[in-house]
């Protein structure tokens, strides 16, 4: 039974969510690039946000936006000519394939796999993601893999 | 982890600027006390006394849009203007005003309320009259009382036909306190 969720005001999404988005956001980047990547993040937040269904999962919303922004600036050449390594850029993106995989699972299944698989995130951020507790984000990531490999096998 | 102050408002600029909002609204110093004022892209849709704001953005929300966000650019002009007004050196405001959510016979009559000059009084039959329904007095007031952009559209000018203030949304001290700014009210 699911219940309906109302969507919050921006604002309310934006105040809950900053703190957690700058904070990945510098551990990724180092702080002056999150400082751009911050507004980069909570822009693509809001041209999205009026398409969302639901309010649930909404820091793991964030967040996984926040780490795309950030391996977008990862990814692109500096200024000062010296080449980042690109990470396997004729794979598909991790993420992308399991949130392309992971589609039929439960929500916080869902996100708890992307979330540590596709983005590598420790349990920790995963916990705070989904709002839960280190052990019931573990738990989420382990059955909706066992669920996925359950799926593959029928 | 805080977020620096200028990454916030830069933040809150460019939502703006790039046109992502549904509504901007920001708090405004007044000597009326401290007022909540909104904008979208029609014009300044809400002016309150007495502001919550966790409050006032679910109903924005609901009425324009999800995108309610607090950004001080949008809503500088009306805040100008407002400073002026309350120093004595602005008589009219040229603001729009988005009255979309307004019905029929309440948009009616609060582009006639715009119309009451600075300074002057009239009568909830007076203007119940001049938007087309003369009997409709009692009407009048439930719209004055939910003016949704009260100074701006000047409800405090509407009085009772025997010339008491009857009432005001805000409070009959601001109503007061507004005539005597502009002149139609002696101070006591």
């Amino acid at each position: 039974m699911m219940e309906a969720v109302h969507l919050p005001p921006f604002e309310r999404f934006y105040e809950e969510q900053q703190s957690v988005v700058l904070a990945q956001l510098r551990r990724m980047l180092g702080r002056d690039a999150a400082d751009d990547a911050f507004q980069e993040t909570f822009l693509r937040a809001l041209r999205a946000y009026p398409s969302l269904q639901h309010s649930r999962h909404l820091r793991a919303w964030a967040l996984t936006i926040a780490r795309n922004v950030a391996l977008d600036v990862l990814r692109k050449p500096r200024a000062d000519g010296v080449v980042p390594e690109i990470p396997d850029e004729d794979l598909p993106a991790p993420h992308a394939e399991l949130e392309h995989l992971t589609g039929e699972l439960p929500p916080a299944e869902r996100a708890a796999v992307v979330l540590r698989y596709g983005y590598d995130l420790p349990y920790a951020d995963i916990a705070a993601a989904l709002g839960s507790s280190e052990d019931a984000a573990r738990q989420a990531a382990s059955s909706g893999v066992r669920r996925l490999r359950k799926r593959r096998s029928e | 982890m805080t977020v620096p102050n200028a990454l916030d408002a830069r933040f809150r600029d460019a939502a703006a600027t790039k046109g992502l909002l549904d509504v901007a609204y920001d708090l405004v110093d007044s000597p009326v006390g401290q007022l909540l004022v909104a904008v979208t892209d029609h014009g300044v849709c809400e002016i309150s006394y007495d502001p919550e704001p966790e409050r006032e953005e679910e109903q924005l929300a609901r009425a324009f849009g999800v995108r309610v966000l607090r950004s001080p650019k949008p809503t500088d002009e009306a805040r100008r203007q407002l400073d002026e007004y309350f120093a004595g050196k602005r008589r009219d405001f040229e603001l729009a005003v988005d009255l979309r959510l307004a019905r029929e016979f309440g948009r009616a009559v609060l582009e006639e309320l715009a119309r009451v000059p600075y300074g002057e009084l009239t009568t909830y039959g007076t203007l119940a009259a001049r938007a087309g329904r003369p009997r409709a007095a009692r009407a009048v007031g439930t719209v004055m009382n939910r003016n949704p952009v009260p100074i701006v559209l000047p409800c405090h000018r509407v009085v009772g036909s025997t010339g008491s203030l009857v009432g005001y949304a805000g409070g009959l001290d601001r109503k007061r306190t507004l005539l005597e700014l502009e002149g139609a009210l002696l101070k006591a």
